[in-house]
């Protein structure tokens, strides 16, 4: 059984608590004692009909003002697949918990109210799944029957949102009609929409082809830990253990070790299951080599002919999360990239993005929460890293306040500024 | 070559790579082991992550007291199995300390009285990073839960301010005193936990299997008469249960079943229209914001 991530966003009133909990409702990843608090729950609140989003709203301060705090996960199964849903609410902290969801996510589910069309927040949401490099995008036109299933409707608000995407970098978008409440095109081909030809959205995502969305290509292996057993019978053994970020790794390959720039041979190859010949993302494993430079934690092991870029100076697109402070050029921070922490230093602001209209906006000399922009950076010592439209793994970092100790920003590489 | 990753290998490389960053980035973790099929889980899985060397930090179990005796003779066996350290903090000793009370009443429980001595010992250990087998599907406010989840220098968890947590690039900073709350298997499911214990034959304590015990059923729930006071209108009948989970003898309730084989449980798991917790605790069900509570003021 393969995992699928996926992140859905959007507001209480395009159905998407409906849809969620449908989709666990009818995979059976719902049980009874939780479904009979939801409607205690919904009744004390004076509802009049149980309230899905409860299922999903399980902090007190979420229940009693009605709203989602934070990104939830909720899981399911089907025999073909097990779902990860990283459920991000349209309310508060928007933008940020949108870009925490997306991280993870192989694929992005947004809703839009067939009687509405595609609004400022369906362009948002599709911004920013692209920008964080999510690979599959379904855009669910919902409650359908409230047009009479017509296909009209839903071709025009296809072809509008068409028109927006083509300033987007979509590799792959699939449209599906629905009604989430009546459950149209949910698990089942709708009787409703026989115009519709393509697939149910539990059948879209049970199939589509996440395999290729890994990065076989580049060998990108950040040492995570050193494994020494300082036992008779391991003497002199080091493992060198981490989590393939990306490409793949066999015994007898020939590799560079980076930054110190030597070159050594793979002898051994231990993954969790045992000895492998072969190691590829996102498995955590151990590797031992030929000859034993001093390699510790926060080095990338690659190949001569097929190397990230090694620079202090990063070029990034950075999504700013805190009320507290700003960003803004000469400002320092902890950046965490792969296995490595250094300080960096804010060089420059070069434009804010604006979300709703893709403006750039030249004149600007801070980012404040919830925004985004585009910023170059100088790192105290080198990163390896790639682009993070080519590797998600080797060129995402976090951004951390050295005081407070927050995580403050989110970026994503675009190149090197050296 | 296949590159083909099944959910189960995914989720445990991803736990190995959370428990190798904190060994990094830590100078003092322990993982929790209640002796339940989550921790030894958890055990096993960081046996793995630091395979050949010996596990890097110690195991802590929090004695109530009160545990299922089944589960005591399991935890005592850990430290030969595993060739691991294993601490002991009780809270009968925090009784006698007089650190804490003895809760009276119907409902009294040794539940929350646990957290003073997890505390106690997180803080004379100085353990910085704390290992826990929780899951995401537990329970809600455990789906809100981050990887590292921060508790201040009183232990604490604040569900409002946690820090965003991106990719697989966790944020550990603390400062002395101020601690983390470690959990791997956040997205593993019960079903998952169970198909993992299978293709790993992981050895758990006998009473998650089914079992002749003596019960009488309170709210719904059959709880052990050999473990919890009843009145004489309680009746005591004899049937064949098995526990999906394992907290203190006196709060956790038995289910029906006849499943003696870990195939037999993985088709009843698959099957049940009860959550675990709902199904078995009856320290959940006092609110429904029950664990979150306990959880601000330090609990697991």
């Amino acid at each position: 059984m393969e995992l699928l991530r996926f992140a859905t966003a959007g507001s209480v009133d395009d159905g998407k608590s409906t849809l969620i909990g449908r989709l666990l409702f009818d995979s059976k990843s719902v049980f009874e004692d939780q479904i009979e608090a939801v409607e205690r729950t919904s009744e004390q609140m004076g509802a009049d009909y149980t309230n899905l989003a409860l299922l999903t709203d399980g902090l007190r301060a979420e229940r009693e003002q009605g709203i989602t705090i934070d990104v939830a996960y909720r899981y399911f199964a089907t025999p073909k697949r097990k779902f990860i849903v990283a459920d991000t609410p349209g309310h508060t902290q928007y933008t940020r918990n949108m870009v925490t969801g997306a991280s993870t996510a192989d694929l992005a589910l947004i809703l839009v109210d067939v009687r509405k069309g595609i609004t400022e927040q369906t362009k948002r949401h599709a911004f920013i799944s692209t920008l964080l490099g999510i690979p599959h995008l379904v855009l669910c036109i919902n409650k359908m029957d409230l047009v009479g299933y017509e296909k009209e409707a839903f071709d025009s608000i296809r072809s509008e949102f068409a028109d927006f995407a083509a300033k987007l970098q979509i590799h792959d978008l699939v449209v599906i009609p629905i009604s989430a409440l009546h459950g149209d095109n949910v698990v089942d081909r709708s009787l409703n929409m026989q115009w519709y030809g393509g697939a149910s959205l539990l059948h879209h995502l049970e199939e589509v082809h996440i395999g290729s969305d890994r990065n076989l290509i580049d060998p990108r292996f950040p040492i995570q830990y050193v494994l020494r057993p300082q036992r008779d019978d391991y003497h002199d053994y080091r493992g060198y253990a981490g989590t393939v970020a990306s490409g793949s790794f066999r015994i007898g390959d020939e590799v560079l070790i980076l930054p110190s720039g030597f070159s050594s041979t793979i002898v051994e190859i231990n993954g969790p299951q045992g000895p492998l010949q072969e190691a590829y993302p996102p498995l955590s494993v151990a590797m031992r080599f030929s000859e034993e430079y001093d390699i510790s934690r926060g080095d990338m092991i690659c190949r001569s002919g097929n190397q990230p870029k090694v620079a202090q100076g990063v070029d990034a697109m950075i999504c700013w999360f805190t009320p507290d402070s700003f960003l803004e050029s000469k400002r320092k921070l902890v950046i965490k990239h792969s296995t490595n922490s250094t300080r960096c230093l804010v060089e420059e602001l070069i434009y804010r993005l604006d979300i709703n209209t893709l403006h750039r906006e030249e004149l600007v000399d801070r980012l404040t929460m919830n925004e985004i922009g585009r910023v170059k950076l100088r790192t105290m010592k080198p990163l390896m890293f790639d682009a993070y439209k080519e590797n998600r793994s080797t060129g995402a970092f976090i951004l951390i306040d050295e005081n407070t100790h927050d995580t403050v920003g989110a970026g994503m590489i675009l190149g090197s500024t050296d | 070559m296949n590159y083909e990753v099944t959910h189960l290998d995914a989720l445990e490389s991803e736990a190995i790579y959370v428990m190798r960053e904190v060994k990094a980035e830590f100078e003092r973790p322990v993982l929790l082991c209640s002796g339940g099929k989550d921790s030894l889980v958890m055990v096993h899985i960081a046996q793995k992550a630091f395979s050949p060397c010996k596990l890097p930090f110690p195991i802590m179990h929090i004695d109530t007291g009160l545990n299922f005796p089944e589960v005591i003779d399991f935890r005592d066996k850990l430290e030969e199995k595993f060739n691991c350290r294993l601490l002991v903090a009780s809270v009968q000793e925090s009784i006698d300390k007089g650190r804490i009370k003895e809760e009276v009443g119907p409902t009294a429980s040794r539940n929350r009285l646990q957290i003073v001595t997890l505390l106690d010992a997180i803080g004379e250990n100085r353990f910085d990073a704390v290992f826990g087998g929780a899951r995401r599907d537990e329970e809600k406010s455990r789906a809100k839960e981050r990887f590292f989840s921060f508790r201040d220098e009183f232990g604490q968890w604040d569900p409002k301010a946690q820090r965003p947590e991106l990719w697989n690039l966790y944020n550990g900073k603390h400062r002395q005193g101020e601690h983390f709350r470690i959990f791997p298997i956040s997205n593993w499911t019960e079903l998952d936990v169970w198909r993992y214990v299978e293709r790993e034959n992981i050895e758990l304590p006998p009473i998650y299997y089914a079992h002749k015990r003596k019960v009488f059923e309170r709210d719904g729930m059959l709880l052990a008469a050999d473990h919890v006071q009843h009145s004489s209108e309680e009746e005591i009948f004899s049937a064949m249960v098995r526990y999906r989970t394992l907290g203190d003898a006196n709060i956790t309730g038995a289910v029906l079943s006849a499943a003696t084989s870990i195939e037999q449980i993985i088709n009843e798991v698959s099957s049940t229209r009860l959550t675990e917790r709902g199904a078995t605790r009856a320290d959940d069900r006092v609110s429904d914001a029950a664990m979150e509570d306990r959880k601000v003021e330090g609990y697991f």
